[in-house]
């Protein structure tokens, strides 16, 4: 029985470090410290593993799943690479390379999650911090859009809520929460105030939070939510010691998108001229801001990068998986980490049917079933060493505890494959 | 890698007294040697100019602060785009290259060691990761310091000791080169929304002043024998009046014993921003005479430039503060970044403009200092890339250095504040080939205890820059053949091997990352060790054993051993 201690959780944002990972042979017997989430990543992580490559749903060999990779991306006039965002980063830089070499696009999943939050640092900046300065400062804490609960299920005792940090020693009694969202939630149960905005109206009322902070005095509803309230929320976050936002795809994804992180990046900045503010995305999968981290110091951008003309270009809307697939772009795709066909809109996915799409995957999903060539590969994280960055973009390392289920090798190992086969194929023709 | 012979150009060695002399550079086994094979290699560099590899002493090229400007500044890529060749990846330039094109740009202007001057110990990592993706020239890393919760409480306790025992185990942990400090106690009290104004004003809760800060750090530096000394942003960047701090900051060290083998105990970063006289921006001037009369009048000081060039960039600094009061000047957008426990940064771009009276005279005052402060071993060109300006402006600078005419030519297209509130128009210095090498390399691998670089003595590491000028037919006039010839080296030989030719990138190998491991006593570190632990396991949000950066990180790390008292 082997126990391995400081284990960083490969699943959400939050990236918990602190996982004691007990094995017994080459089996994960437990996993103590771990959310419920966390939990079921690591003990059922060899249930429904593909177990050989195969090649038009015929088994294969590695070397003939990659063979059968290979041509089909170094023939595509317009390859796509996506996915990214639940591997390690030497995987993710494998794929920003495929997409040069091939003369592709390579995406990732922030492009229909935390994208918008992106374009809006691109317009008006951000003002954020490490994690450790909400849970040592912060005596304000909002989350908008946002439902740790459901989706970083540490988040509130690690991080935001209750843990007792250098200036705040009393923990949860030391912060005021405050939720705003369109519909009751767990994190609103929680919460001292919860704020509830009409669906679509966040960029309202952010701009009314920031006219507040000015000084304008707010006379009217906005959104939903009676003035007083707005008037008395501003004054509150003038007079905090150290506040921040937490926002998530409620923001995001919701009507007016990068306009409302844009209002809302607006409000912090404008705080700052009162008293210490940031804000921080809740990024969901634990690795999507190592792909934009890694995507960005290589290329110069964050995801729906073009190599087409032999350069990066960058074009969210035009060069992102989602809207490249509903136009019928690609002629040939490769999905790393990633489950496209169960999340993308029908249009989308029915395309990557039609083409040549490669997958390397550790489980059978809606995306390995419609895919031409399907490579198992080891699980980043609990088979698979590598780097992973947390939502505030500090980075982990992430262990390996176990040997690869059915000896499979990691994504970096089988994309350093395709990567050579591409260049040998591109350089005999 | 075979032998190689570069044969018969005009050698600048000055560490070792070569000035200008037509001579053969051998390399063997990557480095210089007496003797080269008959089969070596030659390079025929008759008629051209030779000196050692470039060695920049402050630049930011990796981690999580260049990285926001790439993130931010998609509009600063798209007028420097650059395509893969068979050799070479894709990626794009300008003020915040790609990892690869940063290595790449470099080598072409012959530089072959690159310091990175600001690395938040908990961002190390993501610093390492990047210094692997940037090919082909050396690499440190300057770890923060200034304001840290472990130097602030060991100030504050006064207990230089543990002090030394957490410098050391930091620097191992970050797998870091020197200690850097940014706006000592302002970056702390930034996180109440506030700085500090001068030395000693106090940061909250800790009750300590920037004075203490400074001193304390320089104190354990010289005694741990590390070998650069403190590298400090002053308190007080970009502020008019800050001359003062300057000068009083340096005054403060200067009783400190050095470490042996040297007489520096401070090296002030990017100095021009901080050489501003005056009161604000409407009436401010130079400060920079003021500046180099001191540092002339005392040895203990060293500097850079934090040269400005006209050009749209991109200021990224440790200091949170400075950067939110430049985004109130500006209206630029603004992206602040707070690390729990240690440090903090900012980031926003700027366009530096020969019309605006202040960027006049910030221009002026770089060339001052470098013109004013007489002995170049002191006095180190750059840009604070990408700061004052992209690196890639170094040869525009080196002919501002080298060329009154230049330095003219230019003044006439610029504010006139240049010319009545510096002195620049009075100085009529011009650089040699002999102090451009001191300024560029000797002078700075010296500065930083990097025994084998900047120079080309036997032993030394084979890294070599040639370039097509001649100069003993060069004149002042031709500075415009002088920056051409610089930007794109005839060859860069990095390690014996040579990486570029005629200014096109050849050969990518991965050089190497130098970090220092220093000692002190197991006692006195078993102490320290368990106090850091007992703190951090309370406030930081990661395990204190998930915190230093693994030897996977380091695939070419080099260990540089210090030369402190308790050293093996």
């Amino acid at each position: 029985m082997a126990v391995f201690t400081d284990v960083v959780c490969p699943f959400c944002g939050c990236l918990c470090d602190d996982l004691e990972i007990t094995v017994k042979g080459n089996e994960i017997k437990g996993a103590k410290n771990a959310c419920a989430i966390s939990r079921s990543k690591f003990m059922s992580h060899r249930e429904n593993r593909i177990m050989t490559p195969t090649v038009k749903g015929k088994e294969a060999s590695l070397e003939e799943a990659v063979e059968a990779a290979a041509k089909a991306l170094a023939s595509a006039k317009r390859p796509l690479v996506y996915g990214l965002s639940s591997t390690e980063c030497g995987a993710i830089a494998r794929c920003v390379e495929l997409a040069e070499i091939t003369g592709g696009v390579v995406d990732n999943t922030s492009s229909v999650c935390h994208g918008p939050t992106i374009l809006a640092l691109q317009q008006v900046g951000e003002s954020k911090a490490s994690l450790g300065e909400v849970k040592n400062r912060a005596d304000l804490v909002a989350f908008w859009g946002s439902n740790p609960p459901a989706a970083h299920i540490r988040h509130f005792a690690r991080y935001s809520v209750t843990p007792k940090g250098l200036y705040v020693p009393e923990g949860r009694k030391g912060r005021y929460v405050v939720n705003v969202d369109v519909r009751e939630t767990p994190t609103s149960r929680v919460a001292d105030q919860f704020i509830k905005v009409d669906h679509g109206g966040d960029f309202e009322l952010l701009l009314a939070l920031r006219a507040a902070v000015r000084g304008t005095e707010i006379t009217e509803d906005v959104s939903g939510v009676p003035a007083e309230e707005i008037n008395a929320l501003a004054k509150r976050m003038k007079e905090a010691k150290m506040g921040i936002v937490f926002f998530g795809l409620g923001l995001t994804q919701s009507d007016g998108r990068h306009m409302n992180i844009d209002a809302a990046v607006g409000l912090v900045a404008e705080l700052n001229h009162h008293t210490k503010f940031v804000l921080t995305p809740m990024r969901g999968h634990y690795n999507v801001a190592g792909a934009n981290t890694v995507t960005t110091w290589q290329s110069g951008y964050p995801y729906a990068v073009d190599f087409a003309r032999g350069y990066p270009r960058y074009n969210p809307g035009e060069y992102s998986a989602v809207d490249m697939l509903a136009k019928g772009e690609p002629d040939a795709a490769i999905i790393v980490a990633s489950d496209p066909a169960a999340t993308f809109p029908a249009d989308a996915a029915k395309h990557l049917a039609r083409i040549p799409t490669i997958t390397l995957e550790q489980k059978v999903t809606p995306t390995t079933m419609l895919s031409e060539v399907v490579i198992p590969v080891a699980t980043a994280g609990i088979e698979v060493e590598g780097t992973a960055y947390r939502m505030d973009g500090f980075s982990l390392r992430l262990s390996k505890v176990v040997e690869p289920h059915g000896g499979v090798k990691s994504d970096r190992e089988v994309l350093d494959m395709i990567v050579e086969r591409v260049k040998a194929l591109k350089e005999d023709a | 890698m075979g032998d190689l012979r570069i044969k018969g150009g005009y050698v600048y060695d000055p560490l070792n007294g070569v000035d200008g002399d037509a001579m053969d550079v051998l390399i063997s086994g990557g480095k210089v040697v007496e003797n080269v094979g008959r089969d070596a290699k030659v390079i025929d560099a008759k008629g051209k100019l030779v000196m050692a590899g470039g060695v920049d002493v402050h630049s930011h090229i990796a981690g999580s602060k260049i990285n926001i400007g790439r993130l931010m500044r998609p509009e600063d890529h798209r007028k420097d785009v650059v395509p893969r060749t068979r050799v070479t990846r894709a990626g794009v330039g300008y003020s915040c290259p790609s990892t690869f094109v940063a290595g790449y740009r470099y080598a072409q202007m012959g530089y072959t060691a690159v310091m990175e001057a600001a690395m938040p110990p908990l961002g190390a990592r993501h610093v390492h990761e990047e210094l692997n993706d940037t090919p082909i020239i050396d690499k440190t890393a300057f770890t923060l310091f200034g304001n840290n919760h472990f130097t602030l409480k060991y100030v504050k306790e006064g207990d230089l000791e543990k002090l030394k025992a957490f410098i050391s185990w930091l620097l191992r942990a970050t797998r870091g080169y020197a200690v850097k400090i940014v706006n000592p106690g302002g970056v702390e009290n930034w996180k109440w929304g506030k700085n500090v104004g001068g030395l000693d004003d106090l940061v909250y809760n800790y009750e300590v002043s920037p004075r203490q800060i400074v001193t304390s750090l320089a104190q354990a530096n010289e005694e741990l024998g590390l070998p650069h000394t403190i590298h400090l942003h002053c308190n007080n960047l970009g502020v008019p009046g800050n001359y003062e701090t300057t000068i009083d900051t340096m005054e403060a060290v200067k009783g400190i014993k050095p470490a042996d083998g040297r007489k520096a105990t401070v090296h002030v970063a990017h100095c021009q921003f901080n050489s501003l006289d005056g009161d604000n921006w409407m009436n401010v001037k130079s400060g920079a005479s003021k500046v180099a009369k001191y540092v002339n009048a005392n040895e203990h000081v060293t500097i850079d430039l934090g040269q400005v060039i006209f050009t749209d960039t991109t200021t990224m600094t440790g200091d949170g503060p400075w950067q939110f009061r430049l985004w109130n000047i500006t209206g630029n957008k603004w992206v602040n970044s707070d690390v729990e426990m240690e440090a903090g940064a900012g980031v926003v771009p700027y366009t530096f403009r020969k019309d605006n009276p202040a960027n006049a005279i910030q221009w002026g005052i770089g060339l001052e200092l470098a013109l004013l402060i007489e002995d170049p071993w002191r006095v180190y060109m750059t840009t604070d890339h990408p700061n004052g300006g992209p690196f890639t402006y170094y040869p525009t600078v080196i002919a501002w250095l080298m060329s009154r005419q230049a330095r003219t030519d230019i003044m006439r297209e610029m504010n006139k504040s240049v010319l009545r509130r510096t002195t620049l128009p009075n100085i009529y210095r011009e650089y040699t080939f002999g102090e451009i090498a001191t300024v560029t390399r000797a002078a700075t691998a010296k500065a930083l205890g990097l025994k084998d670089k900047g120079h080309l003595g036997i032993g030394a590491d084979g890294d070599v820059s040639v370039y097509h000028l001649d100069p003993t037919a060069w004149r002042p006039s031709m500075y415009r053949d002088l920056e051409k010839s610089l930007a794109r080296a005839a060859y860069t030989v990095k390690g014996g091997e040579i990486v570029v030719k005629d200014g096109e990138v050849t050969a990518t190998p991965l050089g190497s990352t130098f970090w220092v491991d220093s000692k002190v006593p197991e006692k006195l570190e078993a102490e320290m060790m368990k106090e850091v632990e007992a703190d951090f396991d309370k406030y930081y949000t990661v395990g204190f054993r998930n915190y230093p950066v693994e030897d996977a990180y380091l695939p070419t790390g080099i260990r540089v051993e210090a030369r402190g008292r308790w050293a093996r």
